[in-house]
This record gives structure tokens, C-alpha cells and sequence, in this order.
């Protein structure tokens, strides 16, 4: 089933927006325990190497990568946690 | 072998330390342990009172100090300090003073700022990194 990423509604979303490699990362870290399992973060970020970090974090954590969005100066990121 | 990354930091200026906290807080979002052994240079910048007033750049590149200091206030990034905090916030961080050079300088754990966990020797350390996935030398 593909998701349509624009109408996500994420259950916690991280404005990472301004901060460098690894800001973005370890916040969306810190804040996936903070959502219930199957639930969904939405990382906003203008660091260019989060939407390549967090699907390899996503996949090695054992956390769904789901996609990311490109917007005006910065991506946002979604990941469903899964543990 | 554990899920672990260790660092041996030997140096003390701000651009390598800095290189440790960002490699640090990676693990850490990667769900990695990290050991850090402090000894020599490195050791002597985490004293309780130097700890945050540290400007010292690396010698082969100083001419670049100053501008990379002043874009690092100008894009608000954090310091090194801030960020090793942040990690040892997030995660499993520890950082243990090199007792050799800890006793060459007459220091003891309450002279280190408390971001410095404990004194051990290199035996620890060397069994630490034995087990570690990943081993750094800053």
C-alpha cells in the first residue's frame, strides 16, 4: 500500500530546521519514544544529509522509513516507529 | 562484540573534540554505546575550569580558526560540550580520564568537569575497545 505522504498526519513533528548534521538525527531519535508504536514522526529538516541519515537510522534501528518530502529549503521526513 | 563505538580523544582542540561529539551523538542516534578515553591533550581540556573557555584550534590549519568559529555563532551550531551533553542525554555515553595523565598532571575526578565519568587505566580502556564494533584515535 503506498502512502500518500502529503496527507500524513504525523503524531509528533520535529522542527530540526536551522540545526547541522547530527541535530536532526539525534532529535528524531529523542522523540521516537515519545510517540506509541505504529505511531509517526515527522522530521522537518534543512540539514542535507537527514534525508540520507534517517532511513539508514530507520533500518538499523528496526523503525519504518516511510519517505520524505521536499519542500522549500528543507525536507521533511517521516518514520514510523515500529519497537 | 558489542553495539559500541569507543574513541581514544588525545587531543584537546576544539575542531577534533568537536569531530568526537559529533561522531558520538551519530552513535548514539544509532543506538550504539560509547566509551570515550581521554589522555593527554585531550584529557587536559575536560579541567573543571578551563572546560569552556577552550579556543585552541589545530595548529596545521589555524589560519581557518577564525572564520570557522565566527560561522559556527553566525548558524547558531552548538559547541562541543553542548552536543557531548546532548548525547550523554540521549544515550549511553561514557567518558573516562586516562589515570597516567591524570596523575602526571596532578588531577583528580573532582579537578575534571563532570562530564568526565570516571578515572581508568588503559587496561579498561584496551578491553573496552576489544569489544567495540568501532574504534576511533582523535
Amino acid at each position: 500500500m503506498s502512502i500518500n505522504l502529503a496527507e500524513i498526519k504525523a503524531n509528533k513533528v520535529v522542527d530540526a530546521r536551522g540545526t547541522s548534521c547530527p541535530g536532526p538525527l539525534l532529535d528524531t531519535k529523542i522523540a521516537m519514544s515519545t510517540v506509541p508504536i505504529g505511531g509517526i514522526i515527522e522530521t522537518m529538516s534543512s540539514d542535507e544529509g537527514s534525508k540520507a541519515d534517517i532511513p539508514v537510522w530507520a533500518k538499523a534501528t528496526g523503525q519504518e522509513f516511510l519517505g520524505a518530502v521536499s519542500e522549500a529549503g528543507y525536507d521533511r521526513i517521516f518514520v514510523r516507529r515500529l519497537k | 562484540m558489542s553495539n559500541k563505538l569507543s574513541i581514544v580523544l588525545f587531543s584537546g582542540t576544539v575542531d577534533k573534540i568537536m569531530a568526537a561529539s559529533v561522531l558520538s551523538s551519530g552513535a548514539v542516534a544509532m543506538g550504539m554505546d560509547v566509551d570515550i578515553f581521554a589522555t593527554f591533550y585531550g584529557l587536559n581540556a575536560l579541567r573543571k575550569e578551563t572546560v569552556g573557555t577552550n579556543m585552541r584550534f589545530s595548529k596545521d590549519f589555524e589560519e581557518m580558526s577564525g572564520p570557522l568559529m565566527l560561522i559556527m555563532q553566525q548558524k547558531h551550531m552548538p559547541s562541543w560540550y553542548e552536543m557531548m551533553t546532548k548525547a550523554k542525554q540521549a544515550g549511553n555515553v561514557k567518558i573516562h580520564a586516562c589515570s597516567l595523565v591524570a596523575d602526571m598532571l596532578d588531577l583528580k575526578k573532582e579537578n575534571f568537569d563532570p562530564i568526565v565519568d570516571d578515572i581508568c587505566g588503559v587496561g579498561t580502556y584496551i578491553s573496552i575497545a576489544k569489544d567495540s564494533q568501532i574504534t576511533l584515535f582523535i
